[in-house]
């Protein structure tokens, strides 16, 4: 049914009251004149409004992939626990005991650029209901945050407005949010980005797609009613950010996470009733796109009768209808007949629910009002005849200058001297800092699964009624992927692992968000390609397949473009509750071991941005053998039981790593005796904060046998000293000088940098306020 | 003995006090929906956290007018056992069950972090099984948890030994910082006269199981069950 049928397209007269159709509001539409050709042709004649405004909500590039598809398409996507891969609200992979997971990333970007509280929480209600439209019930979140520069009012507004939206919803609708990852950067100035994760759980035959089926089904409109906010909000995602962006505030929707969680337990019932045979969450371009989508898959035909949707105003056109982005809607396909009783069960919950449609046997995708066809189109073209674009691809000179400048060659300052000062420069800068103060804000341990929450290397969630756990993370680094985007797009998925199986998870599968600047430059559709590259070298050779995400480009503000951001979400299993492992140090005694080896790379290095402000050179190297090679030694070492702690060694390299194991737990500070003078031949600088990959800390009271499980699974491992009490301190000893530090004074530099920019901690400030009342 | 946990819309915590009174106390539980007029035959009733109503008016506002409410007062007049924890701590008080009112929290902010509280007096069916003195580990996690109350109010309930936790430092010191929300004289959960209401800001029912951090809550199910059984 993709071949164009023309000749069958009814004449559609154009709406009284409507605009006329001219090249301007086509323009205005975001159609380029071929597309608007291929409109036409499609229709065999001139589209109405009404049409126009359809197509121009499922052909931006938020809805239609139109430029990034058909590299996409070169990702790994199969493995024998997929169940669900890309193209579903979620992908969904089993782990087990007829247990599947479902999990999706998403961005919400550019709105939360112009109104960060809605933004954000909008954000989170939408991918929210990703997860729960296939069946499972939410049981984690996490989020992907990227700021600019802490030290701007402007950003410090974005951020706390960030977390609060992002906190409100979540802890409203009863979902923990467990993980995630802050990155404060100039790069992001203008244009932060919002990435929201969820992760739920079903039993595997609840599984359930969003694919319209059985002819003379009815269509239902189930949840919230509809608005006028937030039409054109998925075009909105799909442009530059401007001066003039901030004229767009209306088209953010405003989230109300009450009705969410009602949407969520009433969605969940009816799955779970057998009345409906699809459901789709009415996201970007709402009703338009949900209707489409879930037409295209099912290769059916649908009707749609707007002036049977609720609305929450009068003298809505159908126009603004099936535009409208209002939240917590759903598209419902029922079982012909039992309309009354989805009825019943939205009316438990106190929602609305109401016949809108039929799915019919004409290959058609019809809109009426009342009796009056306003919109028309053959078959399911409107979603199979979307233009793709292959478009030029090609690294700038400039990016290929920036990777080749000498980073050795930049001279030392002079504090750095003593090392102990740098570190603490690098412990208290914003991206490396604890992000305590974000995450005191968001329930994690809700629904009391939360085993480690935030602050670990990754969250790990009980499986209730097994002896299994989920283990969750997100993880990118910008600035890798910006110098050398292929090596970025690789570290960002062997991070994510290596810090899953710190926690003794093996590596499952992705879900990707893929943050970049406009694709019709060369150079970022170059960053694009090649990230997706790297990230397909990493997957493959992890053995973890992609099972779906989200593309979010156009995120430039007039300052350019921000870093190619590809946030990788990865789900990983833990076999056992007792493999459960932390990342800081437990017992003093213990043997401190380095697998993975050190290099003389800062190249990319937060060292070298924070120290140096500079932001050049090579990334670190990722080879993917020699990663796989310390993941399974890792895992291999917890499940043989003689691991105490593991930590993944990433920004700020092996000091910093190395620091947060004696103090990122403020409850249970220790201290540490390293020795790394064995690499005497690297320079002191690239030792202690060059951040080469696949290096992880572990301690252990068996230090024998974790080299021996290394030297098995052809991983490096050096013992590099002894945890020490906390009075003992922290001591780093290399080839040419020693780094001593009392744990405590790195402490206050990690836990108390961002509260002291974000003014008063929350205790203090709550201190501040109480008044007494004598007892 | 059987629980019963009130579901309201937008409770989020029925389903962590379902799952510690079943999996961990091992003792029969059961949802009571905001619409029902009957208690099902529960002994004890918890009124659980979450966002009833979406707290929109004001926390509890609306979810005191569920019709279950009249039957979880009654109860709670004739001497059964009611444990108000969080959101449900909120609502009790704008029942009537508990005095006082919760407010935003000093710090204006959303709080979720474990916190220590020390058990101050062994008042009531859910104190049993504590010692004065001991030092709890348990979460909070709400945005409108500082307690307040007039100051005769306030008097009263420490007079009357029935202020039963207070927000203090890992080794049971009070201290500014230890208060997670800036609640009067550091209160953390208090009983109604008879003893038989507790409501408290942190989630008991978050900590029975060592394996989540801590099993600091488990021992006030185990009380009410010695005293309902007793």
């Amino acid at each position: 049914m993709t071949q164009t049928t023309q000749t069958t397209t009814r004449t559609v007269e154009p709406r009284p009251g409507d605009p006329k159709i001219t090249p301007a509001l086509v323009a205005e539409h975001g159609l380029t004149p071929d597309e608007y050709d291929r409109l036409v042709k499609m229709l065999g004649r001139t589209p109405t409004f009404t049409e126009l405004g359809v197509v121009s909500a499922l052909w931006n590039e938020h809805c239609s992939y139109k430029h990034s598809k058909n590299v996409l398409r070169t990702l790994p996507t199969k493995a024998p626990h997929v169940l669900q891969g890309p193209g579903e609200n979620a992908g969904v992979i089993s782990i087990g005991d007829g247990i599947a997971i479902a999990f999706k990333i998403e961005s919400h970007n550019h709105p939360s650029a112009v109104e960060p509280y809605q933004g954000a929480a909008t954000g989170v209600g939408g991918i929210l209901r990703d997860v729960f439209t296939m069946g499972a019930r939410p049981f984690a979140m996490l989020n992907s945050l990227r700021f600019g520069s802490l030290d701007s009012a402007r950003n410090q507004y974005l951020f706390s407005g960030v977390v609060k939206g992002v906190g409100d919803y979540g802890n409203c609708v009863g979902i923990p949010t467990v993980a995630g990852e802050i990155v404060f950067d100039s790069a992001y100035d203008g244009n932060p980005l919002v990435n929201a994760m969820c992760v739920g759980m079903m039993r595997e035959e609840e599984l359930i797609t969003a694919k319209a089926e059985g002819i003379g089904n009815p269509i239902i409109a189930v949840g919230a009613r509809t608005g006028r906010d937030g039409i054109h909000g998925a075009s909105f995602a799909s442009e530059d950010l401007s001066e003039a962006s901030e004229a767009k505030r209306p088209r953010v929707q405003v989230g109300d996470p009450f009705t969410e969680k009602l949407l969520l337990e009433a969605s969940l019932e009816l799955i779970r009733s057998g009345h409906i045979v699809a459901i789709q969450d009415m996201g970007a371009a709402g009703l338009t796109s949900s209707s489409a989508e879930m037409a295209a898959r099912g290769d059916v035909g649908v009707t749609i009768d707007t002036a049977r949707v609720p609305v929450r105003e009068t003298g809505m056109t159908p126009y603004e209808i099936l535009l409208s982005e209002s939240q917590e809607r759903m598209l419902v396909v029922a079982l012909k007949g039992r309309e009354e009783e989805v009825r019943k069960i939205l009316q438990k919950w106190d929602l609305a629910a109401e016949v809108i449609g039929e799915v019919i046997a004409e290959p058609v995708y019809r809109i009426t009002e009342g009796d009056r066809v306003v919109a028309e189109f053959p078959g399911t073209e409107l979603v199979s005849q979307c233009p793709m674009y292959d478009v030029p691809a090609a690294e700038s000179d400039e990016a290929k200058q920036r990777r080749a400048v000498n980073v050795d060659a930049i001279a030392e300052r002079p504090e750095e001297k003593d090392p102990a000062w740098t570190l603490e420069q690098l412990l208290s800068t914003p991206t490396i800092a604890s992000k305590r103060w974000a995450y005191n804000q968001y329930d994690s341990t809700v629904r009391t699964n939360t085993v480690i929450g935030p602050g670990g290397d990754a969250a790990v969630l009980r499986v209730r009624g097994t002896d299994k756990a989920i283990a969750v993370k997100t993880d990118c680094n910008g600035r890798y992927v910006y110098l050398d985007p292929r090596v970025g797009g690789r570290i960002a998925v062997a991070e994510a692992a290596r810090n899953v199986a710190c926690t003794g998870a093996r590596p499952m599968a992705i879900t990707n968000c893929l943050n970049f600047g406009n694709p019709k430059r060369p150079e970022i559709f170059f960053q694009f390609k090649e990230a997706v590259g790297g990230m397909g070298d990493a997957c493959t050779a992890l053995g973890t397949p992609v099972t779906g995400g989200n593309v979010s480009l156009y995120n430039e503000s007039p300052t350019g473009a921000v870093y190619p951001t590809p946030v990788i979400g990865m789900v990983g299993l833990v076999d056992s509750l007792a493999h459960i492992t932390r990342s800081t140090f437990k017992e003093e005694g213990d043997a401190v071991i380095l697998l993975g080896d050190c290099t003389a790379e800062i190249g990319g290095s937060e060292y070298l941005a924070t120290i140096h402000k500079t932001v050049a050179g090579a990334p670190p190297q990722c080879d993917l053998a020699q990663e796989r090679n310390v993941i399974e030694t890792v895992l291999e070492a917890i499940r043989s039981g003689v691991i105490a702690s593991a930590h993944d060694c990433s920004d700020g390299g092996l000091a910093v790593a190395l620091a947060e194991c004696v103090m990122a737990d403020r409850e249970q500070m220790l201290g540490a005796d390293i020795d790394v003078s064995a690499w005497d031949a690297l320079p002191l600088r690239a030792l202690l904060f060059g951040e080469a990959q696949g290096r992880i800390i572990v301690s252990t009271s068996n230090p024998d046998a974790v080299i021996a499980i290394a030297d098995r699974l052809g991983a490096k491992a050096r013992q590099i000293g002894t945890v020490r009490s906390l009075a003992s301190g922290f001591t780093i000893k290399c080839a040419s000088t020693t780094l001593r530090a009392p744990t405590e004074r790195l402490a206050r530099a990690y836990h108390d940098a961002i509260p002291t920019i974000m003014g008063a901690s929350v205790q203090g400030l709550a201190a501040e306020q109480a008044e007494g009342v004598a007892l | 003995m059987k629980f019963g946990i009130v579901t309201f819309p937008g409770s989020n915590c029925d389903y962590d006090a379902f799952h510690a009174v079943t999996d961990s106390l091992g003792q029969e539980a059961v949802y009571l929906w905001h619409k029902d007029h009957d208690l099902k035959g529960a002994d004890v009733i918890v009124l659980p956290g979450g966002f009833s109503y979406g707290d929109y008016l004001r926390a509890g506002a609306i979810a005191r007018f569920s019709p279950i409410m009249a039957e979880v007062v009654a109860h709670a007049r004739r001497g059964g056992p009611v444990l108000a924890v969080c959101n449900g701590f909120q609502v009790a008080c704008e029942a009537g069950l508990l005095p006082g009112a919760l407010l935003r929290n000093a710090s204006l902010k959303f709080v979720s972090q474990p916190v220590y509280l020390r058990v101050e007096h062994k008042s009531g069916v859910f104190m049993q099984d504590y010692a004065e003195g001991d030092v709890l580990k348990i979460p909070v996690a709400h945005g409108e948890g500082r307690y307040t109350a007039d100051a005769d109010t306030i008097r009263a309930l420490e007079d009357q030994g029935r202020v039963v936790f207070r927000y203090t430092n890992a080794h049971g010191d009070r201290e500014p910082s230890a208060n997670p929300n800036g609640s009067l004289n550091d209160i953390a959960g208090i009983v109604n006269e008879q003893g038989n209401v507790l409501g408290m800001m942190p989630h008991p029912e978050r900590v029975v199981d060592p394996l989540l951090g801590s099993p600091d809550g488990l021992a006030l199910f185990e009380s009410v069950l010695g005293a309902v059984a007793a």
